[in-house]
């Protein structure tokens, strides 16, 4: 029994473990939500994650020789697989989700020193690198929304497809995926071949207020993140910057071309945005810690986030958005410092000039 | 009349924690008087600064009240004997301290009389104070061995004259009590508040303060109304407020109540007098009550003595010196349920190193958890900077930077983040869900960056009486070297003289043909003699090129040639 | 082509004009580096460095003819800043590598004193007090520990004594205790320690 630690004596017994735990399961209502659009091949992305995820950070946990199951259980890495089942194609192979989670795991977390000491979000490093060396295979297994068609796989029928690529007889893999809602509009807008209300009489890409499907998808992680952000697992900062950044730029740059603009409800509910702002962009070891700081590595990933979907090569801008402010986020942190108690307000620029 | 203008509105701190007070476990009953213990260890050192000078000698006889040990230096306090008895040892004992090292301790067995030493108030209660000069008041507080009771154990004679000459127009008593468990300021505030109000009066005239705010906690209804009432009793010329402020930890840290109450922040790394401000603890305020109405000087303190393994938690009047042991038993201490022993808060307290250490000044409350109580915190995780710390900082410090570069012991880095802001209040480690003792990595950070500077000084000296040793060997050999030559000059000269003998018998002879003409020949000589004296001793100024080993000599001779070269360079060049 | 090579001239020159101003209007005053190295040692001059002092000790590092490993009482602490001030690789203290064993002071065992002063000659910064055929003291305020004094001594009556912490020297331990090292040496005590009596005269 140890008794002469340091004060305080008191704990109010919220573990790392804990934390993340709840942020996972928080992420149900938008997987279930997710599931029943996409399909059966989220549940099969995220087990798959789940199994390649702890698998590779036993191994390297051993191979670093640090303690296995200590670390196993802190459920970081159960985070960032669910995050990466749900960010993949519904109908990605199963390879793609071993090659994410290889980076995510080995590459962007462990080597750069396990928890809490990686700069870059593991699962949207994973995500980036999938989309610029896969790029057919991330844009193209995108399982049309069940409210679009009627056509779509049993469980054993999508477990067959990602494992094994044999889909049953009569279907073709175009017939069963479309374009993301965010891939038309960007397509259209760029191309200059259809306006924003051809797009919407086209009923392809404008559900109720969002992106057809991935509004119900965006909702319920809106209402998993609130209940994060009330529990105060994560503050506010960051998710409201976020939203609001974006909010304000689709807002100014839609009341000048309204034709190619898409209203902000549709950039809120389309996409990953919800999933970004609550459940990405708060990774805590990546994003700045500062108050000040916070709220501007929100606002940039907002804006960051607005400017890829409108004028970037991709058709979603989360992974990209996040680790470009990720870059940023020791710098913010060092020129965000908050004023501290009894300390004049120039006090650091005095210090800095002399 | 000023209490019942209670201020517009008060000003939060930033950050903070709500914590489950459990003070009720002790706050219910009145305070007990402890059992005389058979000997008392009254350790020399139970304030800031240099430890009292011992007065008395193994076998004195002592009674109540005596002094101990005087003020040593300009920032000391005297201990006096908290019961009479004899002296039976003055040596070094195991004492409240979390390095669980030992200090010099006086031994004094009781004999149970408790037998007062002659105590002279300066004034009784029908009095009015305006009869006494501050220097009176001042003189009593300083030989009664008053120390800030709060926690910060500075003696408050010297508090209180520096705030007399500054100017101080607000006095804020402290009875916030922030830390949960704790309730020795709240009972005696609710027991003895006329005690605490006419100790705040002798402070706010000394140093001379035109208002006063007492911060209590919201959670102490009773303590807030007795006060209430105590001052009603008064006339309105006292202008004191007492003021509720929300509980929330750490509202009693002197800077988070003197932000609250008043809005003001006491600037880093000064004291709250540069902002016209004084803090005293309310226990500060009857003490020195005590020293001045009834002549007493600091011989006993209020300790709250809690937590799940007493059966009877309570807060007891303890005489300075009296063994924890004695104490806890006198509690009921139920030796099958304990977990930890602390003195102090759960927040900001220690683990005792031993419950056969005595209370001092400094022992506010002794905290003997049962299992479950309080928390073992498991193996440190990374820190994952979620920034929950910086979060609850009432300091506004960031404890996740702080973290990392005090363990890579980066100490500038650390200072460079405030690390001397740190209240040590605990919020950081309290939130963070590494279970990361961040306070204990400060603590750790700002006693080595001290060592630091203290080894930085010792250096320093080491360097200067170095060098002033290799000086004064430098002097030496130099007038051993010129002393030598001296002998050997008069030596030449004696010489010399010995052989002009003959020839000065021939000058003598010209001196007789010219009787009035000096001689010249002796006058040359003498001339030349001194000469050659002068230069020996500018030779021998140029001292420390005798003894030259070979190769300095070699490396001499080079310097000169390198020398004579470049002079060379330049005339041929020119 | 022609106005390519002109622009990169152009840039060229303008950057090396800015950093040629940058370098004469922030120029950075420091102190020789020999007066930062000797402000590092630890100035016991105990001369287990091989060199007579430290100063010299410092010179030989500035110019290179001595490694930065060879300071004992320095340790671990002095070889890292000596690293990090003269930017080279820390080396692993030389030698004796677990001779140090934390600060010490020497102390004269008076009723052994001859009082030969032949001990206040050796000490490097006159610690020691004391006249032919007097008892010798050492000042323990000003005793680096370097033990020069210890060898001359005819009557070996001198020893090594550690450096008694005080309260007000000592320092909280580095948490040392974590996930990682959950075997991590602590000064812990145990329950059973706290309520053990403890003996009084």
């Amino acid at each position: 029994m140890f008794l002469a630690q340091s004060s305080p004596f008191l704990k109010p017994g919220l573990s790392v473990s804990k934390m993340m735990m709840v942020v996972t399961l928080l992420m149900i209502p938008g997987i279930v939500t997710s599931i029943i659009v996409f399909g059966y091949g989220v549940l099969v992305n995220i087990i798959l994650a789940i199994i390649f995820a702890l698998a590779f950070e036993a191994i390297i946990l051993y191979l670093r020789k640090r303690p296995v199951a200590v670390y196993l259980k802190d459920n970081s890495a159960l985070l960032t697989a669910v995050i990466i089942g749900v960010a993949l194609p519904p109908l990605a192979p199963w390879w793609l989700t071993f090659v994410g989670l290889f980076f995510a795991i080995v590459v962007a977390k462990q080597l750069y020193g396990g928890l809490g000491y990686n700069t870059f979000n593991p699962a949207m490093v994973a995500y980036a690198i999938l989309l610029v060396s896969f790029p057919a295979e991330m844009t193209t297994y995108w399982q049309t929304p069940a409210t679009l068609d009627g056509q779509s796989l049993s469980l054993l029928e999508t477990l067959n497809f990602q494992l094994f690529g044999q889909l049953p007889a009569g279907m073709t893999i175009d017939a069963l995926t479309s374009a993301t809602p965010l891939d038309i509009v960007r397509t259209s807008v760029i191309n200059g071949s259809a306006t924003i209300d051809e797009i919407h009489a086209e009923g392809q890409a404008f559900g109720q207020f969002g992106g057809i499907g991935t509004e119900w998808v965006n909702l319920a992680f809106l209402a998993g993140g609130l209940f994060i952000m009330r529990k105060g697992l994560i503050s506010w900062h960051i998710p409201i910057s976020l939203l609001a950044t974006l909010g304000f730029l689709s807002l100014l740059f839609g009341s000048f071309e309204l034709d190619s603009n898409p209203s902000p409800l549709f950039h809120f509910f389309s996409g990953a945005t919800m999933l970004g702002a609550f459940f990405i962009a708060t990774d805590p070891v990546t994003a700045s810690t500062t108050p000040i700081g916070r709220i501007i590595y929100g606002a940039g990933i907002g804006a960051l986030i607005y400017i890829i979907r409108t004028w970037g090569g991709y058709p979603d801008a989360i992974a990209f958005a996040v680790l470009l402010m990720n870059m940023c986020a020791p710098l913010l942190d060092y020129y965000t410092q908050p004023r501290v108690y009894g300390h004049k307000v120039d006090e650091r620029d005095n210090e800095e000039s002399s | 009349m000023s209490l019942s203008s209670t201020l517009s509105h008060l000003w939060p701190f930033p950050g903070g924690i709500k914590l489950t007070s459990n003070k009720t476990l002790s706050n219910q009953q009145s305070i007990t008087a402890a059992h005389l213990s058979q000997q008392l260890i009254i350790p020399l050192s139970q304030h800031i600064g240099q430890p009292a000078d011992a007065t008395v000698k193994v076998g004195d006889k002592v009674l109540k009240g005596q002094i101990l040990g005087y003020a040593h230096g300009p920032v000391s306090a005297p201990v006096h004997a908290s019961g009479s008895g004899i002296v039976t040892a003055i040596e070094e004992h195991l004492v409240p301290h979390p390095s669980g090292l030992s200090s010099l301790c006086v031994f004094i067995d009781t004999d149970g009389y408790e037998q007062w030493t002659d105590c002279s108030p300066l004034i009784s209660t029908e009095q009015n104070i305006s009869e006494l000069s501050n220097e009176q008041i001042n003189e009593q507080i300083a030989n009664a061995g008053i120390v800030g009771l709060g926690g910060a154990l500075y003696p408050s004679a010297v508090k209180l004259r520096t705030a007399e000459k500054m100017h101080t127009d607000t006095l804020v008593i402290n009875a916030a009590e922030c830390e949960p468990y704790i309730t020795c300021d709240d009972v005696l505030m609710q027991r003895r508040p006329e005690e605490v109000i006419l100790g705040i009066m002798l402070i706010k005239k000394i140093v001379g303060a035109k208002q006063c705010l007492i911060g209590i906690e919201d959670n102490k209804p009773e303590a807030y109304q007795a006060l209430l009432e105590t001052i009603s009793g008064y006339n309105s010329e006292t202008h004191i407020e007492i003021i509720q402020v929300p509980t929330r930890y750490p509202a009693g840290g002197e800077k988070q109540l003197i932000q609250v109450l008043t809005g003001k922040e006491v600037p880093t790394q000064g004291l709250p007098m540069d902002i016209g401000i004084i803090c005293h603890n309310v226990t500060t305020a009857a003490a020195i009550y005590h020293a001045v109405y009834r002549g007493e000087p600091l011989v006993s303190r209020i300790v709250t003595i809690t937590g799940g393994a007493i059966k009877h938690p309570q807060n007891m009047e303890v005489p300075l010196g009296t063994p924890i042991r004695d104490i806890l038993n006198q509690a009921g201490m139920d030796e099958s349920k304990i977990e930890k022993i602390i003195m102090g808060g759960p927040m900001m307290g220690f683990s005792l190193p031993s419950i056969d250490t005595p209370v001092t000044k400094a022992t506010n409350c002794i905290l003997v958890s049962k299992k479950g109580e309080l928390d073992t915190p498991p193996p440190a995780m990374p820190c994952i900077r979620c920034a929950r710390c910086s979060d609850s900082c009432p300091m506004s410090l960031l404890p996740q930077q702080m973290y990392w570069y005090a363990k890579a012991r980066d100490l500038e880095k650390v200072q460079d983040y405030n690390i001397f802001d740190c209240i040590e209040c605990g919020c950081c480690s309290y939130v963070c869900p590494s279970d990361i003792p961040l306070v204990q990595y400060f603590r750790y950070a700002k006693t080595e960056i001290w060592d630091d500077e203290r080894e930085r000084n010792k250096s320093n000296i080491a360097r200067d009486r170095h060098e002033f040793r290799e000086e004064r060997l430098e002097k030496a050999k130099a007038a051993k070297a010129e002393a030598a030559r001296i002998r050997k000059q008069k030596l030449a000269k004696k010489k010399a003289l010995n052989d002009q003998k003959p020839l000065e018998e021939a000058k003598s002879s010209d001196r007789k043909k010219n009787p009035d003409k000096p001689d010249s020949a002796d006058l040359i000589q003498e001339a030349i003699a001194r000469a050659k004296a002068k230069k020996a001793q500018q030779q021998s100024k140029k001292k420390n090129t005798d003894n030259l080993t070979e190769a300095q000599q070699k490396k001499i001779d080079e310097i000169n040639e390198r020398r004579r070269k470049r002079s060379e360079d330049k005339k041929s060049a020119t | 082509m022609l106005s390519g090579i002109l622009a990169f001239i152009a840039l060229a020159s303008f950057f090396g004009l800015a950093l040629g101003l940058a370098a004469v209007v922030f120029k950075v005053e420091s102190s020789p580096v020999i007066d930062q190295i000797d402000a590092l040692l630890p100035q016991t001059q105990c001369g287990q460095c091989s060199f007579a002092g430290c100063r010299p000790y410092a010179e030989a590092i500035a110019t290179g003819d001595a490694p930065i490993n060879l300071c004992p009482p320095g340790g671990e602490n002095l070889i890292q800043s000596l690293a990090d001030l003269l930017d080279v690789e820390v080396l692993p203290l030389g030698e004796e590598e677990d001779a140090f064993q934390g600060p010490i002071v020497a102390v004269i065992i008076e009723e052994t004193c001859i009082g030969c002063t032949l001990c206040i000659q050796a000490c490097p910064v006159d610690a020691i007090l004391g006249a032919a055929k007097q008892m010798h003291t050492v000042i323990e305020s000003e005793c680096t520990g370097c033990e020069l004094c210890v060898a001359p001594c005819p009557v070996d009556c001198i020893e090594m004594i550690p450096v008694k912490q005080t309260l007000k020297s000592w320092r909280w331990p580095e948490p040392l205790y974590n996930a990682n090292n959950k075997e991590a040496d602590t000064i812990f005590t145990t329950l059973d320690q706290v309520l053990a009596e403890n003996v009084r005269p």
